[in-house]
């Protein structure tokens, strides 16, 4: 018996021994990418898990690195990459947030999967124009956002008695001052700057139009800046400003989304993410909230897109990963389980995306028509442009201020 | 007379001495050097004098912020001190109880203040915090809505982080109290000086030490005022209850102008050092002068 039992043994050990020999020999080989991200709230969680499984079921290690705090995390990616102890991947908004780093070769770019998938028939244009820099692709693109919908309560509407969805501002501002009129907070709005400079995105791009947006975001024309109708936008601006209540400043977006949530507030004006928020109460759009685009048949959709930059590495094994991430984050089911977690919208238009939430369906045909396609602020200013600009906003938005001296500043911000 | 000679004392010190010198004036230095180059999100070396210090003092957000620090600073230290030296004086006259009034006091600093500092922005916003309650308590007029008031905001940050500091200056005033020897109190009481009198006249000269000591602090606290601002305001409503520290912060980071950033660092080391430096000589010649 005490014989039997060292056989069993004898046995268990060399089977031991074989399985690791062997998770050994498949670590060596499977690609490892450690991936750093940004995604920490639940929904977001969710959403990047997605993509991790999708990484192993392509045969890859995903080790995750999640950073809370979008600024927080591409400081650490900034610093490793500076650093020279990179990432396999690091998250950047498709901008010119990593332009930089492309200009000081810090990253590896993934051509050979960008030609072989064929990106550049199936992505946005101004995405294209992120990723692809001097005929290089150097990010893949996970995400798009949208960050100036206009969202709303049902119950809010029911309780003040409007009918109808606003089609344009006097129609906005008429449904505003119907739900004052019945004792609810018409605007929920968090005064934060990034969220007053959304606010004032939305009336920008609907109510100046996509040519003032592009001359003034993209072109910094001091002539647009001067102009008349620059002038009607910040004052329609500043007028949303009256339809908040007095607990808004420092609120955060997904506080103000509860308003809506619980029937309190009328109006948010904010990115497609708050559909997270609003999936996390048992909402659905169309039932218990409704979400307006833009104004128009033609109102412009801004384009706020994510993707992962490849930092340098000469490690043939990090490459490997590198090139293996490039083609499973891009790939059609892959974006589909990322995009209804996420709230965002595929980054390709050749797939078939009838699963996701009528929101997202609504923003996958608009983004059919290219003319109606904007790139984010981001997308033309650095960093330090938009900071600047989001101060003289955020100083305008909370205080009285002589629209002329706020146009001056603006144009003065964007100058250098 | 005391001989200049190394002993294995020096020794032992030797690696602080190399960290203070290379680490700190190192970095100093370096923040010095990236002020004059055009760097952005990557240090450059290239060399641009004085553009940057040009930039920020025409930077609009950074005078307001200098200007809030101006305000902020001396209410800051004098509430401080002020109710630090108060509640010293409670601690020391309670035999017993002393220990647990001196720790409820000391919590405040122990505590984080990202996390205190929520809660404060909870007490003081006018719909969740303290003007709500007395609304619902039927005080209707009641108003304290100074977090959300451009003009007022930076008062909520003073009253919130001497809520926090208070307990440090009780802790040095205590410590400064219990050694002042208690015959000189019994004698100035025989000759019938009043109480307060015993305060102001003895007391608080006997201090001097403690309160150089803890206006220190508090001045190298106020200069890098940053937490309670992230935790409370962000520096809102607008740009309102911005400071030096949160500018170069956002620059250093989110803004991608390291440049900028270190311009800004270069400044405020240099604002502090101003402030400090008649302090630390007043302190040597008192200290020449007792020997």
């Amino acid at each position: 018996m005490l014989l039997a039992f060292k056989h069993t043994l004898k046995r268990m050990i060399a089977a031991a021994l074989l399985f690791a020999a062997a998770s050994v020999a498949s670590a060596a080989s499977a690609p490892r990418a450690e991936v750093m991200h940004w995604w920490t709230s639940g929904g977001e969680s969710a959403a990047v898990r997605t993509l991790a499984d999708a990484y192993r079921a392509a045969g890859g290690i995903w080790l995750d690195t999640a950073i809370a705090g979008s600024e927080q995390a591409r400081a650490v990616a900034m610093s490793r990459i500076a650093g020279g102890d990179p990432p396999t991947a690091a998250l950047f908004n498709a901008s010119r947030q990593f332009r930089e780093l492309i200009d000081a070769g810090l990253l590896n770019n993934v051509d050979a999967v960008a030609e072989r998938d064929h990106w550049a028939q199936f992505l946005p244009p101004s995405i294209l124009e992120a990723v692809r820099i001097n005929g290089h692709y150097y990010a893949a693109p996970v995400s798009i956002h949208m960050p100036t919908w206009l969202w709303y309560s049902r119950s809010a509407f029911r309780k003040a008695g409007i009918a109808a969805e606003p089609r344009d501002f006097t129609e906005l501002f008429a449904a505003l001052d119907k739900l004052k009129a019945a004792g609810l907070i018409p605007l929920a709005h968090g005064g934060q700057a990034w969220q007053d400079n959304i606010v004032f995105r939305a009336v920008l791009a609907n109510q100046g139009g996509a040519d003032l947006y592009l001359r003034v975001l993209r072109d910094r024309d001091p002539r647009a800046i001067a102009s008349s109708e620059f002038r009607g936008v910040l004052l329609t601006f500043k007028r949303l400003h009256s339809y908040v209540d007095a607990g808004s400043p420092g609120r955060n977006w997904n506080d103000a989304t509860t308003l809506l949530i619980t029937g309190r507030a009328g109006v948010q004006i904010m990115g497609d993410w708050v559909k997270a928020e609003f999936a996390t109460a048992r909402q659905q759009a169309g039932r218990d909230y409704g979400c307006i685009p833009g104004f128009g048949a033609h109102s412009p959709y801004i384009v706020q897109g994510d993707a992962f930059v490849f930092p340098k590495s000469s490690d043939p094994q990090a490459l490997r990963a590198q090139q293996l991430l490039a083609g499973v984050i891009t790939s059609p089911t892959a974006q589909l389980a990322f995009s209804s977690r996420k709230g965002s919208i595929p980054i390709r238009g050749d797939i078939d995306s009838r699963t996701l939430d009528a929101c997202a369906q609504l923003g996958v045909a608009i983004m059919k028509d290219r003319t109606r396609q904007l790139g984010n602020d981001e997308s033309y200013l650095t960093p330090d442009q938009n900071g600047a600009m989001a101060d003289v906003l955020t100083d305008y938005w909370n205080r009285d201020r002589d629209v002329a001296a706020v146009q001056r500043n603006i144009a003065a911000a964007l100058r250098d | 007379m005391i001989k200049r000679t190394l002993n294995p004392a020096h020794f032992a010190l030797l690696p602080m001495a190399f960290a203070a010198v290379a680490v700190y004036l190192g970095s100093m230095l370096w923040t010095l050097r990236i002020s004059m180059s055009s760097s952005r999100s990557l240090p450059l070396h290239d060399f641009v004098g004085l553009a940057q210090y040009q930039r920020l003092f025409t930077n609009e957000r950074w005078l307001h912020s200098l200007h809030n620090l101006a305000i902020y600073t001396p209410l800051f230290i004098v509430a401080c001190l002020c109710v630090g030296f108060l509640l010293a004086l409670l601690v020391d006259r309670q035999a017993s109880g002393g220990g647990v009034l001196r720790a409820v006091f000391l919590y405040p600093y122990a505590l984080s203040f990202i996390a205190t500092g929520l809660i404060w922005q909870w007490l003081l916003n006018p719909e969740l915090g303290i003007q709500q309650a007395a609304h619902e308590w039927g005080f209707g007029g009641f108003r304290f809505d100074w977090l959300v008031d451009p003009e007022r905001v930076i008062y909520t940050l003073v009253i919130a982080t001497v809520w926090q500091c208070a307990g440090l200056v009780m802790a040095i005033l205590l410590a400064g109290l219990r050694g002042i020897d208690a015959d000189i109190l019994r004698a100035a009481r025989l000759d019938g000086v009043p109480a307060w009198r015993i305060q102001v006249s003895i007391v608080v000269p006997m201090l001097a030490y403690s309160f150089a000591t803890a206006t220190l602090l508090l001045l190298t606290a106020a200069v890098k005022l940053y937490d309670a601002v992230i935790a409370m305001t962000q520096g809102g409503p607008g740009t309102a209850s911005e400071v030096p520290a949160k500018f170069i912060m956002d620059h250093l980071f989110g803004r991608a102008n390291i440049a900028l950033a270190s311009a800004g660092a270069t400044v405020m080391v240099l604002t502090a050092v101003a402030l400090l430096a008649p302090l630390f000589y007043a302190r040597h010649r008192a200290r020449r002068a007792n020997r």
